[in-house]
Order: structure tokens, then C-alpha cells, then sequence
């Protein structure tokens, strides 16, 4: 029988074109580590008595968007949620939903680009699932990623650390994920259009290590974007944060997606980007030591926390100040 | 994206504001304190008509950088919120008869009488969000088998777009659409306005895009001795700056004229073509308001030899004036009597997430602008 250019049911049936799958697909690219033999579960070590464990699931529509896939994008999900609750990233699975009628080809790019990602965060696929559901019962491809981090030393994080005069800082420019998607999406071709910022943050984490000890908290801002996360930060709090517009970093591309379609930046995901609250003494030096990554080139003090309890205050190009609050409804559905 | 930053530079804002300030305090006395009515420390007002500059004004807290001596009062320009409750119930009866329903995602939580269309959605019904009208002619082609109804909903913005989809379904001979027409017009509104014994509207910043299709020289009625000044501004910061200037320019000068600051988009007679098109199809029609009531010819509906793509004659129903929930303020909101935070509803019961009246459903409503901004 001639191999399938595409995702047959037989592919999730556990017999012999599942096991082709599986030896082709998977082993070849992540078979070197723990997934060696492909044991019902992986045996991984870690350094501490305590590591930092989580898992996100993606749907993103389309699967391919300008600067990445779902498959990077799964692992920079889940990296990112470890290494902004101060871990550093070290195993991962990596669990797949095929659909009936997918095409190889574009299972291959993903994987390649899950390796890709996986090789650069410095995780390891330890372990993973396949499954097959007939056309129509998904869409496409959906992943499954849950990660393990070693907790590193000197990290305290939580909102409930801001005080008033901390900075916030963020490591670029804010909402190219979210535009590119849905430029994407809604078939709005501009030259220079936005490109996902999909990376990972770990390294920016670990470069703010020597300041630990100053770093209050930290969040990756995604769905909901850079409002949702502020506002997260100061409900129910005795304290408030005021940003600066002027200072938002915003790229070319996300900006014209914006104006175009009239969406706020402020709301739109970003899936490479990090938050940090950090105290006024250490922002300079978090900032210096940034901008002189690759990864940060392009990160920004962006503003204060202020003693307005539970407000998240913008101050406008104008010079004016308006609430900034968050997105209502599903404004993005499928972005990640 | 150069074109835009230019207009949202800090350093002009600030010549501005100094500008608008120097202007506000320059002012003749008859315009900061006695006034209308005998009230002491009377606010000049000047009413923002259009939607997309209330959003903005929020946007960019224009409010807060103005001397407190200036009220900007929302008006009735977004397109969503004057639309009477009885319409929605119509398109609700529509999509429950099994109708495909097409239209622009904000009508999708506008309270009807007694649901919304985005509730009779999750029971099921054909209700399809679109960013470009001609999705209905789209969908139409698609299914032939089908009946679809577009919600043509706007000011004269929105009318010719939504009046080519039928301009294009004709020539292609598609007969399964038709418009639930509930086009509305601005200078009838702002007449209404002007002579509301409750309001006293000293200027008025005059839509953008409005004027791009209706020109400048469609305000002339409301200026000279017994007017005030129309000052048509763009939609970005400088741009409102630029138009409040002129607006306190002519104040002080206690002149009442049209003046066109939106040159690069606005000419005098207006966009010929579009206006041909609303000739073509549509004659002038008593519509009602939500929260105004009726206003003379201050609508637009198809002729009578376009019936056949009038969702109302031709599915035989009839839009009736619907129910609001009595404690709801948009129409007073709306009329720029009422700022939003003197309604006893709103941020409480009524917000974004649920919302009782259309003022709150809108990005472009009063209620929206001030919740999500200014709260």
C-alpha cells in the first residue's frame, strides 16, 4: 500500500500505520532522550525538591501564521508559563490531536518546528500521546503541551509583592502575536505586515536572576493582552499602576493591523514577550542587561505602581489619562 | 503608518492645549457664566455628534487635558445605539423564521424588547458577523437555497456600501437577499438638537467620515446669526484638538460658521457617487430614535419599485417601536442631557458584559466609551 500523503483514522488505530507514524514522525525527531523505547511514562531528573509543573492546550486557527506555528508555539507556551513563575524549563510532553484528512507534510513542518523550539528553550520532549478523531470532530490539529521546571534560587513571586514606586518593565514590542493571527485569519495582506513574536523568555528570566531578590513578579501576556495582565496584578489590591503610551513599545506591522480593524494593543496576545515588576533600584540594570539580548532589544520601562488602588491608569500621547481596562467577551478567539 | 503618528504628536498636542486654554479664558462672559436660564458658572457645550469621536475623545483622555470650563456632550452619531429595540425584535423574528441574518458584530447584544440577537444565535439560528456588507451577497451566492437578510444599520457613512450590495446583487441577478433598512440621517438629528428646549449645545464638532459622503456645505443650515459653529475634525487626537480650537476660535469671535478642518477627506459637496446611489434607491422617511422618539424625515427608505429587496415587505413583517427597560438613561444619553454616570444603572447592573441599554452595547456608545475609560 502506498503511503498516505495524508492523517487516516488506521494512523490513530494502534496497529501497524500508527506505529509507522509514531517511529517516522515522533522517534526520529525526539526518540533520543527519555521517549527512548517509548515507555508508558518518562523517567526525568531534576535538581531541587521542588520544580514548577503546567500545561496549556492549543487551538490556534491557522495553523501556520506569519512567524511561527502551533507547534513552537505549544512549546513557548508552556516554557514561558514555567519560566515566568521563575523556573528554568526542562521537560515536556507533547500530546497531538489529528484529524482525519490532515497532511503529513504539515504535521512534519509543526514537528520540525516543535524540535526546533524545544532544541532552543533547552526542553526535552520526555514523553507524549497520539490520537486520531474522524474529519470534522477537530479542526485540523490540536496540541497538548505540560511542562517541568527546576525552580531557580532567589525567586518570590507574586502581586501581592508590588509596592508603590515599582517599575514595569516589558522585554519588546507588545501584540505582534495576536495581529499576525488574525491578520492572518481575516486574509488582511499589508506589506511588512505583523509577525508572531513567538519566542521563548526563559533567557530573559534567568539574565534578571542576579536581581532576583528585586523582581516582584512576572507574567508572559497573552490572551488578553498586556491590560488583562495589569489588571490581574492590582484587583483587589491596595495599590494601582500607571502606564506611559508614549513609552509601549508597539511594531510597525501590529500597529497598522490595529488601526486597521480598531482593536486597543493593549488587549491583543503576545506569545514572547515578558512582564516584570521589579523594584525601582534594580529596573536600570534588568533594562541594560536586556536591551543587550537579542530577545530584548527592544524592552521598555513602561510605567509605575501607584498607591490608586486597583486602577489601571494610561497616560495618553495627548497627555490626558483614561482607565485602562480589560477586553470584554471573546475578542480573539483561537489565537493560541 | 507615519501618516498617523503625525497626528498623535505629544508636542503639538501640548501647543494645543496651551492654544484651547488661552482661547477657554478669552471667552465673552455670556459664554462662561450667566447664560441660558440664569445658571451660575455655565460650562460651554459642545457636542461631539459622532460615535467614533466619543471614542476617541475617551481614548486619548482628551476630556481630562481640557479646561473644566468645557463640557463635550456625546451625541446620538453611533449608529447602534439610536437603533429602536422594535428593530431588533424584528430581525430576532426574522432569524426565528429561519432566516440567515447578516450583520456588523456590535448589533450582536443589543437588547431587543426582550432578547438579543447574540440569545437567539446560541438557541441555534443563522446569524452571521460580517466586517464588509458584501459578505451578504457572498453568502447569498452561496446558498441559493437560502434567505438572506443583511441589518442595514447606519448614518450616511454606511448606507452606500450596504446600497451596493443590492446595486450588485441585481446585475448578478441574485434575488435571495434583501435589506432590514433602519438608515438614519444626521442634519435632521442635529435640528432636533438645536431646537430641544432642555439642551443647550453652544457648538458642535461635526462628524468625519459623515461629511466625507453628505460635504460640508450640508451644515450650512445651522450656522450664521441664529447657529452656532459646525466644525468638521478628523477622528485622531490633533485632529479634535485642532477642531476645539476652531470651535473656541469662532465662540470668541461670536461668529457661527462651517469649518472644514477634515480637507484631506471632506470637500463641500461631498461624495457625489455615493450620493447618486442613495437617490437611485432611497427616499426620506419618519424614523424613530431610540430614546428620541420620531423625527421627521430623518431616515432613508427603499422606493417602493426596490420592495422586492426590502426584508420587510418581503417577508411581511413591520418594525414596531419596542420596549426599554424604564430605569435605562441612553435617551436622555444619547440627547447629551445625561452623562452616563447619572444613570442609577450604569456600572452596575448595566455594563459592557450586561448590558441594558444599546448605549452600553456599542464600542462607539456613551456608556462603552465612559465605562471602558473613565470610570
Amino acid at each position: 500500500m502506498a503511503t498516505s500523503p495524508r492523517i487516516l483514522l488506521a494512523h490513530g488505530g494502534g496497529g501497524q500505520l500508527s506505529r509507522e507514524l509514531i517511529d517516522r514522525e515522533i522517534v526520529s525527531r525526539f526518540g533520543a532522550g527519555p521517549l527512548q523505547g517509548l515507555p508508558d511514562g518518562a523517567t526525568v531528573a531534576v535538581d531541587g525538591p521542588e520544580v514548577i509543573f503546567t500545561t496549556d492546550s492549543f487551538v490556534v486557527q491557522p495553523i501556520e501564521f506569519p512567524g511561527g506555528n502551533i507547534g513552537d508555539l505549544a512549546v513557548h507556551g508552556t516554557v514561558n508559563d514555567l519560566a515566568v513563575c521563575g523556573a528554568r524549563p526542562r521537560w515536556l510532553s507533547l500530546a497531538l490531536i489529528l484529524e482525519e484528512g490532515l497532511e503529513i507534510e504539515l504535521l512534519r513542518r509543526v514537528l520540525d518546528s516543535v524540535k526546533a523550539a524545544a532544541d532552543d528553550s533547552g526542553v526535552t520532549v520526555a514523553t507524549g500521546d497520539t490520537k486520531v478523531v474522524a474529519r470534522g470532530q477537530c479542526d485540523g490539529l490540536f496540541v497538548n503541551t505540560a511542562g517541568i521546571g527546576d525552580r531557580l534560587p532567589g525567586f518570590e513571586l507574586s502581586p501581592k509583592y508590588l509596592r508603590e514606586g515599582d517599575h514595569v518593565l516589558v522585554s519588546g514590542p507588545i501584540g505582534d502575536h495576536g495581529f499576525a493571527v488574525l491578520a492572518a485569519r481575516e486574509n488582511i495582506h499589508i506589506k511588512n505586515g505583523p509577525k508572531s513574536d513567538s519566542a521563548p523568555v526563559h533567557r530573559l528570566v534567568q539574565a534578571a536572576s542576579d536581581w532576583a531578590a528585586e523582581v516582584r513578579f512576572m507574567r508572559d501576556p497573552t490572551r488578553g493582552g498586556l491590560a488583562s495582565v495589569l489588571n490581574e496584578m492590582v484587583e483587589n489590591s491596595a495599590i494601582g499602576i500607571q502606564i506611559q503610551e508614549e513609552r509601549i513599545p508597539l511594531s510597525a506591522g501590529a500597529s497598522a493591523v490595529s488601526e486597521l480593524l480598531g482593536l486597543d494593543p493593549l488587549h491583543v496576545a503576545s506569545e514572547g514577550r515578558l512582564l516584570m515588576v521589579c523594584s525601582a533600584a534594580a529596573a536600570p540594570a534588568i533594562l541594560d542587561t536586556w536591551q543587550a539580548m537579542p530577545e530584548g532589544c527592544g524592552a521598555r520601562d513602561i510605567g509605575t505602581v501607584t498607591d490608586a488602588a486597583g486602577r489601571v491608569v494610561l497616560e495618553t500621547l495627548m497627555g490626558g489619562h483614561r482607565l485602562v481596562d480589560v477586553p470584554r467577551g471573546e475578542l480573539l478567539p483561537r489565537i493560541c | 503608518m507615519k501618516y498617523i503618528e503625525g497626528f498623535r504628536n505629544p508636542g503639538a498636542a501640548a501647543a494645543l492645549r496651551e492654544d484651547i486654554r488661552a482661547l477657554t479664558e478669552a471667552l465673552p462672559p455670556s459664554l462662561l457664566r450667566q447664560g441660558y436660564g440664569g445658571q451660575a458658572n455655565r460650562t460651554t457645550n459642545i457636542m461631539e455628534v459622532c460615535g467614533s469621536h466619543t471614542m476617541a475623545i475617551a481614548r486619548y483622555g482628551i476630556r481630562d487635558i481640557l479646561p473644566s470650563q468645557i463640557k463635550l456632550i456625546s451625541g446620538p452619531g453611533c449608529p447602534v445605539c439610536v437603533t429602536d429595540a422594535g428593530y431588533i425584535d424584528t430581525a430576532i423574528e426574522l432569524a426565528r423564521r429561519g432566516v440567515t441574518i447578516v450583520t456588523f458584530g456590535d448589533m450582536l447584544n443589543v437588547p431587543g424588547s426582550d432578547t438579543s440577537l447574540a440569545a437567539v444565535r446560541s438557541e441555534g439560528h443563522s446569524i452571521e458577523i460580517c466586517y464588509s456588507p458584501l459578505r451578504a451577497l457572498e453568502l447569498a451566492r452561496e446558498f441559493p437555497e437560502r434567505e438572506i437578510v443583511f441589518l442595514a444599520i447606519g448614518f450616511e457613512t454606511t448606507v452606500a456600501p450596504a446600497l451596493a450590495v443590492i446595486d450588485q446583487a441585481i446585475a448578478a441577478g441574485v434575488e435571495n437577499l434583501s435589506l432590514l433598512v433602519a438608515f438614519k440621517l444626521v442634519p435632521p438629528a442635529l435640528a432636533a438638537l438645536m431646537t430641544d428646549p432642555d439642551l443647550q449645545i453652544d457648538a458642535f464638532l461635526c462628524p468625519a467620515h459623515v461629511s466625507a459622503i453628505i460635504g460640508a456645505d450640508a451644515y450650512q443650515p445651522f450656522t450664521g446669526s441664529e447657529g452656532v459653529p459646525c466644525v468638521i475634525a478628523g477622528f485622531e487626537p490633533l485632529d479634535i484638538l485642532l477642531g476645539l480650537k476652531g470651535i473656541l476660535t469662532q465662540l470668541g469671535s461670536g461668529i457661527a460658521e462651517v469649518d472644514n478642518q477634515y480637507s484631506r477627506v471632506v470637500t463641500d459637496a461631498g461624495n457625489r457617487r455615493a450620493q447618486a446611489l442613495m437617490e437611485t434607491y432611497l427616499e426620506p422617511a419618519d424614523v424613530s430614535w431610540r430614546g428620541i422618539g420620531v423625527i421627521p424625515a430623518s431616515g432613508l427608505a427603499l422606493k417602493a419599485e426596490w420592495s422586492r429587496y426590502d426584508a420587510e415587505q418581503r417577508h411581511n413583517v413591520r418594525v414596531e417601536v419596542g420596549k426599554m427597560d424604564p430605569a435605562c438613561r441612553c435617551g436622555d444619553v444619547i440627547k447629551g442631557i445625561a452623562s452616563p454616570f447619572d444613570c442609577p444603572m450604569f456600572g452596575n447592573v448595566c455594563t459592557p458584559s450586561s448590558p441594558f441599554g444599546p448605549c452600553m452595547v456599542s464600542s462607539e456608545g456613551s456608556c462603552a466609551a465612559y465605562y471602558k475609560y473613565s470610570r
